[in-house]
């Protein structure tokens, strides 16, 4: 299990990029974390893997099954990637290396974290895809990312992120833009690491609506909600929440007037939503509101106060 | 007829050196015309030829085989004087649009210079204002906004030129939902209050179906034309959004 608690990562310059985050990915689930650019979700997966850049300031704790991991060394941490926690980068970025195979790419972390020689390890980098159903996998194997669909070269990453074995996976945007056959390939691999935990940031609605167990939201380097998928694509909470459900085409892509201010723009005091919020009143301007219990659920809203 | 796709081919050529020299397909004698006023969208998965086609018809590329014109007259390669003005293109990837060594403000000026355009920077501020970019944006480098505001600058970018047919790529595919639906929803209120056409390529079928007027389908590079009954006008979805803001007052 992974436990966040009071994470907080700021630059030199400007404010926290992630502020007092509090966050716990249960075992074996699929928690999702949802939010435009910026509002710190690819911060809070570089600061698990200790890969922030040097002048990151990180305070809080993140735990791994009990382990703080801010307090390890680098040369502990190496212990940790890939053998514990795997990571899942973008397949739209250039995350494949293009002078190596397929197969060798994914067998480098079994050679790296379970010693196995290079021969070994690619057949069972094989076995692995064929586990994953990735199709035709020993010529897979001798492919070079060039030769790849976008789809496939996500679902090779994939593939490769999980091959040492790790129970806890990292991804970034599994899904960014690829069509929807290719998405619903990658759900489908993702399904089929049952019993792995995933902790995924996406702000791909309709992917979160299939896989997730959990959903968070992170607004503005702050989480604004916490609650399983059911209860926030039945009834979403927060008005953030809410705008993004409505802007779902199939919804009617309702969007209310007012963007999103610019990255480590001041805050002025109050709620960071609350120029953008239909909502909005006096007390939202003037102070910022606590992350409020309601039921099951957690919400970063005035409006819930009292049902706290 | 505004812009006309006659018989239009291409393959890529793999070029590599010491490798053989492969021609791959990609469009088949595609036929194409566009008319003022409406809303052309274009479907297709990854690798059917979508983009391809979008980039000739915005003068980026030259067919293999066939001819475009614009406004009756053919188009030439590359497109020259008024046609290169008036036809335009907003790329799958903001980012990928912006010189990532030059602020915002230094790429939009560029405009300006090769157009010989009047500078005037509060006049470009107050217009980039309708596209919710406001000063402290421009004076940053592409890498220090987010896509959704990188794609409304290269949209106001483009749209300084005027243009009479916009080939959108996939302009929304790296967005959120919320920037996605903001995107539209501006270029909607654009196609209402000046006269411009586009070309909408995109892989999502919902999207495609909310704002077009009619929809095309590119598959194994030849198009066809889907039924598209059930999808509102785009003035429905003018009307529509029109109401949820009076819903919100």
């Amino acid at each position: 299990m992974i436990e966040i608690e009071n994470l907080t990562i700021a630059f030199t310059k400007g404010k926290p990029v992630v502020d007092y985050l509090n966050l716990s990915v249960p075992d074996g689930k699929r928690t999702i974390v949802i939010g435009e650019s910026g509002s710190g979700k690819s911060m809070m997966l570089s600061a698990i893997l200790q890969v922030l850049p040097p002048d990151a300031a990180v305070s809080g704790s993140i735990r791994l099954d009990g382990l703080e991991l801010l307090n390890l060394t680098e040369k502990e941490m190496k212990k940790i990637r890939g053998a514990r926690l795997a990571y899942i980068p973008q397949g739209s970025a250039n995350s494949l290396n293009p002078v190596l195979t397929v197969g060798f790419q994914v067998a480098e972390p079994i050679m790296e974290v379970r010693k196995k020689k290079r021969e070994e390890a690619i057949r069972m980098a094989v076995d692995w895809m064929r586990r994953l159903q990735l199709g035709n996998e020993e010529r897979l194997a001798s492919a070079y990312p060039h030769m790849l669909s976008g789809g496939m070269r996500q679902r090779v990453l994939i593939a490769m992120g999980a091959a040492a074995g790790a129970e806890v996976l990292l991804a970034d945007e599994p899904t960014k833009g690829l069509d929807k056959e290719r998405i619903e390939r990658v759900q489908d691999m993702l399904l089929r690491l049952e019993g792995k935990t995933l902790l995924c940031i996406s702000h791909d609605l309709r992917f979160s609506r299939e896989i997730a167990d959990y959903i968070s939201v992170m607004y503005a380097a702050e989480q604004v909600e916490y609650c399983t998928k059911e209860e926030f694509f039945r009834n979403p909470l927060h008005p953030y929440s809410q705008m993004l459900l409505a802007a779902l085409p199939e919804n009617g892509m309702k969007v209310t007037a007012g963007f999103a201010p610019p990255h480590g723009k001041d805050q002025v005091g109050g709620c960071r939503f609350a120029a953008r919020c239909p909502g909005c009143t006096e007390q939202c301007r003037r102070t910022a509101p606590p992350m409020i219990t309601v039921g099951k659920r957690k919400v970063r809203c005035h409006r819930y106060a009292d049902s706290g | 007829m505004l812009i006309r796709a006659e018989g239009i081919s291409y393959a890529y050529e793999n070029r590599t050196p010491g490798m053989k020299r492969q021609s791959q397909p990609v469009l088949e004698n595609v036929h194409l015309s566009v008319d003022s006023g409406e809303i052309v969208g274009l479907l297709g998965e990854s690798g059917s030829g979508k983009t391809t086609l979008g980039r000739i018809l915005a003068g980026l590329l030259r067919p293999s085989q066939g001819t475009v014109s614009f406004r009756d007259e053919a188009a030439g390669f590359p497109f020259r004087g008024e046609k290169r003005r008036k036809i335009q293109i907003l790329f799958q990837h903001p980012e990928s649009a912006f010189n990532p060594r030059m602020t915002v403000s230094a790429s939009l000026r560029e405009v300006y210079t090769l157009y010989h355009l009047p500078y005037d920077r509060m006049e470009m501020l107050t217009m980039l204002e309708k596209f919710g970019i406001y000063e402290e944006h421009i004076d940053r480098y592409p890498a220090q906004l987010s896509g959704g505001e990188l794609q409304r600058i290269a949209l106001a970018r483009v749209l300084l030129l005027e243009p009479e047919f916009l080939v959108l790529d996939e302009p929304t595919s790296m967005l959120d939902e919320i920037s996605q639906a903001q995107l539209m929803r501006m270029l909607l209120d654009i196609r209402d209050s000046r006269e411009i056409v586009y070309l909408f390529i995109t892989h999502d079928t919902e999207l495609c179906h909310f704002v077009s007027d009619r929809v095309l389908e590119i598959r194994k590079g030849r198009i066809e034309t889907l039924e598209n009954s059930e999808s509102p006008s785009p003035k429905a979805v003018i009307n529509r959004l029109n109401l949820y803001e009076e819903e919100k007052r």
